[in-house]
């Protein structure tokens, strides 16, 4: 058994900020990362994060009001309005923070942060480093986590919870490169290990972005909130949905369908390729599916030509080596063939704006929790801001629980039992009869998502998908481990979260089966309206073991933007 | 869909048997990557394949591995563009093994901690941000896209025969803050790389800046760091 007072799962934005931030208050805080923290998937984030630094000539008279109007309006008023107000509130000192911690921020010519315009902005406030802003973020906190010398307990995949008297008293873990089932101990436990956009078969994500840490907490009795708010991404490559930011958008890039069009035009005639992202996806599949994808097929184009190779070099060279790299396309010379796609987790595990959820000692923070921040559609560029600072706020909430010794570390009375359950149920998928095969149901499981909870959906499909789900999680139990070796053991890392994938599949189609309305990226075609009446509330998806989640509604936090119909 | 051989460098330290290597049929289609075809014998014919990987989008870092005897990045190798029907996969030479495709990145990252590698500032800092002209920030371009992902480092053949030599991706990093104009801690992080284990250990041989998948050039920011420790013993320090 290992101790520190803090246990912070996942090594990203969110995680290290967390980290960061207990550290300093004098906490004894450990990170645990299956990947090095440097390789987490906050480094794919490519265009940009929000804050209304007003640097921007159009943008002088911006503030964090009109930036938490913005983000409500963009979630189609599910999200909750003080928590928004607080985080566009944070933004401003959070990016000037990691600006002095030596983010290197693209410039303007006066020397201050540049900023440029994202879809359902009001102003151009989205702050960039070119167009690697994750990983320049992301490079940033490493280095401050060094500089700390803050413990990182790095390729150990974290498995399981310890819940003792309903109280998360920690985690077990696998150490990849040295084998074996360790526990961690402690006072508080972080949970910050991102998105679940793996579930989807057409994602943007990291391979590691499997909603691990989402899955943990909600075997555990905690509730998700608002899982059926998936975002696609309007633009990503045809062919391995590679993401292409909405920085090109930002910079001027056009969307074009067959005919050379820019049919942004006939869907948001003001904001045209700014739109928002539910939005902007909604109508590049309209275009594809009423047969206006380039030669008919299933693609239209993200043109950036007429921004010329200097502009691109300067603000999307990363953009080109991608679609070079990966989809054989030039920008400069030529359209690049783009499809929407699997991008992020709006839901998560419930948790108010300090990372607390309803389980004493468990916190969570950045794409894998539910503020909620996001509403039923996030605005590009605040899934960044969200990760520092609701990874700041949680890391304040854990400090001061662990300093105001509101939380012992407990008896020890049960050390080694966590660890011992886990390497039992290890033994038990090699000992299973192994009719099945765990790829396949990966595979199929990542398909339903995207045939039956993709942007369009409807009663009849989703409840095809629901069942299929039913039948992929009966046929998992009978999947059996092909590998038993100690290190670095990929077959049981993906077997054991798999197991994980699947619920939080079924979470997420439960809740979008049963909301017959049509809410940000939550878009039905049975029922095609927004009815803030019966659904102007959050879905919390309760573990049920076998049983289908079992459903609860929250209220939304009003009080500061009235609902309007949204017209960009 | 083509069939492609892929031979694979196999090595579970713990066995006591030597390295060996083992092929493998991948049938292969399109754009499909050597990760990819890692991933295809993982998942059907050989489950305790051992290997790193994350993004797929080449900026995460962890699949540097020896391909068909090049340094690359197995999610952005395409197979079917290299015209082979055969594809060697080797973890980067000259490290220690973990098992298979994976290795021992303790030195590495500790290399990287040694420098100091981060913002260091001695004056008190402004409310709003520390300003910086997009021309002082241009310096930043090439050292800032680093992704650790070590190629550099496996291929330099300092690091081969110095096992105290920092290596290149830990002088890139160090020649990073060196040139940003916000940064205060020259002084404090010289020690720390104007010494045998730091750049005069690095030959000029330039395999590092050969080897980067991201096309970077750590052997100029090495060059650039010798440069200054010279004017820095003549003229003394400026910052």
């Amino acid at each position: 058994m290992i101790h520190h007072q803090l246990i912070v799962v996942g090594g990203g934005l969110a995680g290290l900020r967390a980290a960061i931030e207990a550290k300093d208050a004098g906490v004894d805080v450990a990170i645990l990362s299956q990947v090095h923290p440097g390789r987490s998937h906050s480094g794919a984030a490519q265009g940009g994060v929000n804050a209304a630094l007003a640097n921007h000539p159009e943008g002088h008279d911006d503030n964090p009001e009109k930036h938490a109007f913005d983000t409500v309006k963009g979630s189609d008023y599910l999200a909750d309005q003080h928590a928004a107000l607080q985080m566009t509130t944070d933004a401003v000192p959070a990016i000037y923070e990691l600006e002095h911690m030596g983010c290197p921020f693209s410039r303007f010519d006066d020397g201050r942060i540049a900023q440029r315009p994202f879809g359902g902005a009001g102003y151009p406030r989205t702050c960039y480093g070119a167009d690697k802003t994750g990983q320049y973020m992301l490079h940033t906190l490493v280095e401050q986590a060094y500089k700390r010398h803050i413990t990182m307990y790095i390729e150990w995949f974290v498995c399981r919870l310890i819940v003792e008297d309903g109280v998360c008293r920690g985690v077990v873990a696998y150490s990849m490169t040295k084998g074996g089932f360790e526990e961690f101990r402690g006072e508080a436990v972080i949970i910050a290990t991102g998105g679940a956009g793996r579930t989807y078969s057409t994602t943007t994500n990291a391979i590691i972005s499997t909603g691990g840490g989402a899955a943990m907490a909600y075997h555990a009795g905690v509730p998700l909130k608002d899982m059926e708010f998936v975002q696609f991404h309007p633009t990503t490559l045809y062919t391995t949905h590679i993401l292409m930011t909405e920085g090109c958008r930002g910079e001027g890039g056009y969307l074009l369908n067959r005919d050379g069009e820019r049919f942004m035009a006939k869907y948001a005639p003001k904001a045209m390729e700014l739109a928002p992202r539910d939005i902007t996806a909604r109508a590049i599949q309209t275009e594809i599916d009423e047969g206006r994808g380039i030669d008919g097929k299933a693609y239209v184009y993200l043109d950036l030509r007429h921004l010329g190779a200097e502009k691109l070099a300067e603000r999307l060279p990363g953009t080109r080596d991608l679609a070079i790299h990966f989809e054989g396309v030039d920008p400069v010379y030529e359209p690049i063939p783009i499809v929407p796609g699997q991008h992020y987790t709006m839901g998560g595990i419930d948790t108010d704006v300090d990372g607390r959820t309803s389980m004493p000692g468990l916190l969570a923070a950045g794409e894998c929790a539910c503020v909620s921040v996001h509403g039923a559609n996030r605005l590009g560029g605040n899934s960044l801001l969200e990760t520092i600072v609701f990874g700041r706020r949680a890391g304040t909430a854990a400090a001061r629980d662990i300093l105001g010794h509101e939380r012992s570390s407990g008896p020890d009375g049960n050390v080694g039992a966590a660890a011992a359950a886990v390497e039992a149920y290890v033994d038990d998928l090699a000992s299973r009869e192994g009719t099945e095969d765990a790829y396949a149901v990966r595979e199929e499981m990542t398909e339903v998502m995207r045939a039956h909870f993709g942007i369009f959906r409807d009663e009849a499909t989703m409840k095809e998908g629901l069942d299929k789900l039913v039948g992929l999680k009966a046929r998992l139990k009978k999947a059996k481990l092909r590998h038993t070796g100690g290190v670095w053991n990929l077959d049981m890392i993906r077997t054991m979260e798999l197991e994980g994938m699947l619920d939080v599949a079924l979470a997420i189609a439960s809740g979008a089966l049963v909301r017959t309305e049509s809410r940000g990226s939550h878009a039905r075609t049975d029922w095609d309206k927004r009815d803030d009446e019966r659904w102007l509330r959050h879905t919390l998806a309760c573990y049920e073991g076998d049983d289908p989640p079992k459903l609860d509604y929250t209220p939304v936090d009003m009080g500061l933007f009235e609902p309007q119909e949204r017209k960009y | 869909m083509s069939d492609v051989t892929f031979r694979i460098k196999r090595f579970d330290p713990a066995s006591g048997e030597p390295p060996f290597y083992q092929d493998f049929v991948v049938p292969v289609e399109g754009s499909m990557t050597v990760l990819e075809g890692l991933f295809a014998i993982q998942e059907q014919q050989d489950g305790s394949l051992a290997f790193r990987y994350c993004c797929r989008s080449s900026i995460c870092g962890s699949c540097a591995m020896y391909i068909n005897g090049r340094y690359r990045l197995a999610c952005q190798t395409n197979i079917l563009h290299m015209g082979v029907d055969r594809v060697t996969v080797e973890p980067l030479p000259h490290m220690p093994i973990v098992r298979d495709l994976v290795w021992d990145m303790d030195d590495f990252f500790a290399k990287y901690e040694a420098i100091k590698p981060w913002l260091i500032r001695n004056s008190e800092l402004p409310d709003t941000e520390l300003t910086q002209s997009p021309t002082e920030r241009h310096k930043l371009n090439m050292p800032i896209d680093c992704i650790l992902c070590a190629a550099c480092y496996s291929s330099c053949p300092s690091v081969w025969t110095e096992q105290n030599y920092l290596g290149p991706a830990a002088l890139l990093k160090a020649y990073r803050f060196e040139v940003d104009s916000r940064d205060e801690g020259g002084k404090e992080r010289l020690p720390r790389w104007d010494n045998e284990r730091g750049v005069y250990r690095c030959h000029t041989i330039t395999n590092c800046s050969e080897a980067c998948p991201k096309e970077l050039n750590p052997t100029e920011g090495i060059q650039w760091l010798k440069r200054a420790a010279v004017r820095r013993r003549l003229l003394g320090h400026k910052k």
